[in-house]
């Protein structure tokens, strides 16, 4: 992407840094484990800013409290879904909280091509805008390759 | 001359409470404390609002009867008896100064707590708690100067208030970013660019990295650029930098304006251009500010705080009110961003302090923490959260030490330090937006980031060359002068 200095979605705590090894990923778990936070692993195809509900691979891992474990389900679910984004997510369920404590990308397709913008004009100079994903033209499934 | 400080002094039965009521209520002036705006063994009620008065008597007036005006005067009292008492339960309604005592190491300074009935109080009104708080007492001629320090409101009070329209977890939400502090840029210059350069400063802001762009305090309507145009231009920006991205971006509006119909017009305008936040500066008022969160509520948008002048009033310890009050009358009225200081930056705001600020806004229950000049616990009751941001004369360099005394939940705000990169505004996004993840990276893997992160930044400025280039323009600067305002109970100097 031209307007992209990355040339990749930057959705997620850490998509300015080069993609995190597995050992790094570890890391994050174990931390996040340690807060008391729930891991969970979700996919889609279709990473529009609004699109808040990506799938769930599985449950959240409520009682999962090994770092080797959640590594292991994230391993599983790109073998399934190679060309997908895949997020790690951790919950912290402390009252007042109750939502996601930490999100980062572990996985994207090869080509990404992100985003066009649409514009609409209405009254006077005012423009509606909506932002149009390229690759979700096409049916899931199809979108980033086989 | 300094008043004696021995607890023997600070007691004299002979001025105390009278109680004989024929005595109380004669035509003449009594003294405070002998009106019962003073009661030593009074012990609090879950419903009082208990206030916190730092206050310098003038020479020769006692500290207790000081106490007792304070009371008297930010309740029932005036001058001299008034009959017309009588026609009321005045018993409940008069305010208690309950506790007296000197401040350490500052002669003829005195904390005094008073207590004040809930009855006193409307719902849901910052204006008329402030009104009789602060409304009369400062201008009395008997103390040569005093400060609220601290208050508790308590639950049966907090639960009148709406509290944030939107809150710090709706607005993570919303945004669809967890887990790292949020990073945002004012635009500069201060004043002076018009609408279409102005929406420059933004997308590359925008498109390099930053979450939010923000118009200034002092941005509001000007002949160099007219708020419709600012607006218009600002929204393409923001929605480019959106596609750009894939993220959720966002740039605070001002809406400040000179009357309220202006205000709504204002906002109903970012509305309609589908802006995810809007601004607006302290000094529009607290009844303009509960109607503008009751707007924001309305209209699913997150409100922004800018809290221009309260350094007039809050920055001296003697004098004003102390800022974590203003917080916290900010969090009851509603607000969701609130300034609320960097410890290393170019404001006044010394750390411990700072923090206490910031536990104000994020905490669920604010703990008594006296070294951060906490002198109450505060129940919030659930009331939702707001968001500190801290803005002002910070760089990437620094970014070790913000998140480790602020940590995640907070806008870290760098104006001059996005748009003076010397590799232009986009570049000084990118190399915010790194020194950010690699050290909440480096944190979460364990490292010490307070002492590493010189390094960790360095490592990263490796393979990333905009964080280079500002660690090279930026890295020796930082604002080392004594702080006005620090706690009394400090037990380590600041950090500069």
């Amino acid at each position: 992407m031209m307007s992209n200095a990355t040339g990749r979605i930057t959705q997620g705590q850490f998509s300015f840094l080069p993609d995190l090894t597995d050992d790094e990923i570890t890391l994050q778990i174990a931390y996040g484990l340690n807060k008391g936070y729930a891991w969970s692993i979700e996919y889609t195809d279709d990473p529009h800013p609004r699109n808040t509900y990506w799938e769930m691979y599985g449950m959240p891992m409520f009682d999962l409290a090994d770092p080797a474990g959640v590594l292991m389900e994230l391993n599983a679910c790109r073998k399934t879904f190679p060309q997908h984004y895949i997020r790690m997510m951790a919950f912290d369920s402390t009252r007042g909280v109750e939502t996601i404590a930490m999100s980062f990308i572990v996985n994207r397709p090869a080509n990404e091509p992100g985003f066009g913008l649409v514009r609409q004009e209405v009254n006077g100079r005012s423009m509606q805008y909506t932002v149009h994903s390229y690759a979700a033209d096409r049916p899931e499934g199809q979108r980033y390759g086989s | 001359m300094n008043m004696p400080t021995d607890a023997a002094a600070l007691t004299d039965p002979g001025q105390d409470q009278i109680t004989d009521k024929k005595k109380r209520y004669s035509a003449g002036v009594l003294k405070y404390r002998q009106m019962g705006y003073w009661d030593g063994d009074y012990v609090p009620k879950e419903t009082d609002t208990l206030c916190l008065f730092r206050i310098t008597p003038q020479d020769g007036v006692d500290p207790i009867e000081a106490a007792a005006a304070v009371a008297g005067e930010s309740s029932t009292a005036t001058w001299t008896v008034v009959w017309t008492d009588r026609l009321t339960a005045c018993d409940s309604y008069r305010a208690k100064a309950y506790k007296v005592e000197p401040v350490p190491g500052t002669p003829g300074q005195y904390f005094a707590w008073v207590a004040y009935d809930i009855i006193l109080f409307e719902e849901g009104s910052i204006a008329n708690m402030t009104a009789s708080l602060i409304g009369n007492v400062f201008s009395f001629k008997p103390l040569k100067a005093a400060r609220l320090e601290d208050i508790r409101v308590p639950v049966a009070y907090v639960k009148t208030f709406k509290g944030p329209p939107t809150g710090l977890v709706v607005e993570r939400e919303r945004l669809d970013k967890f887990g790292r502090p949020l990073l945002g840029a004012t635009t500069k210059p201060k004043l002076g660019l018009s609408a279409r350069n102005y929406g420059r400063v933004v997308y590359e802001g925008l498109k390099g990295g930053l979450d939010f762009m923000k118009d200034d305090e002092n941005i509001n309507s000007q002949p160099f650029m007219h708020w419709r145009d600012r607006f218009l231009y600002v929204m393409d920006a923001v929605n480019k930098a959106s596609a750009a991205t894939g993220e959720v971006k966002g740039s605070y509006l001002n809406i400040t304006a000179g009357t309220m119909e202006e205000m709504y017009r204002r906002a109903e305008f970012a509305k309609d251009l589908g802006s995810v936040i809007v601004m607006v500066d302290l000094v529009i008022g607290w009844t303009a500010i509960q109607s503008m969160a009751e707007w924001c509520r309305a209209n699913d948008m997150i409100m922004h705080m800018h809290r221009a002048g309260h350094g007039t009033y809050t920055r001296q310890k003697n004098h004003g009110v102390s800022f974590r009050v203003i917080a916290k009358w900010l969090r009851l009225a509603g607000c969701d961003h609130l300034h609320t200081g960097t410890a290393v930056g170019k404001l006044e705001g010394d750390p411990m302090t700072v923090q206490g600020y910031y536990n104000v806004c994020r905490d669920s229950y604010t703990k008594q923490d006296l070294p951060r000049g906490l002198f109450f616990d505060q129940d919030w009751a659930d009331l939702k959260k707001v968001m500190p941001v801290a803005s002002g004369g910070i760089h990437a360099g620094q970014m070790h030490q913000l998140i480790h005394l602020f940590g995640d939940d907070v806008v870290l705000q760098f104006g001059g330090g996005t748009i003076g990169h010397p590799a232009g505004i986009q570049a000084g996004a990118v190399a915010n937006r790194v020194a950010l993840e690699c050290m909440v990276k480096a944190r979460n893997e364990g490292k010490d980031i307070l002492n590493e992160g010189p390094e960790i930044l360095q490592k990263a400025a490796l393979t990333c060359t905009p964080l280079k280039q500002a660690l090279d323009t930026w890295g020796d600067i930082s604002f080392n002068y004594a702080s006005t305002d620090t706690s009394d109970y400090a037990v380590t100097p600041s950090v500069a």
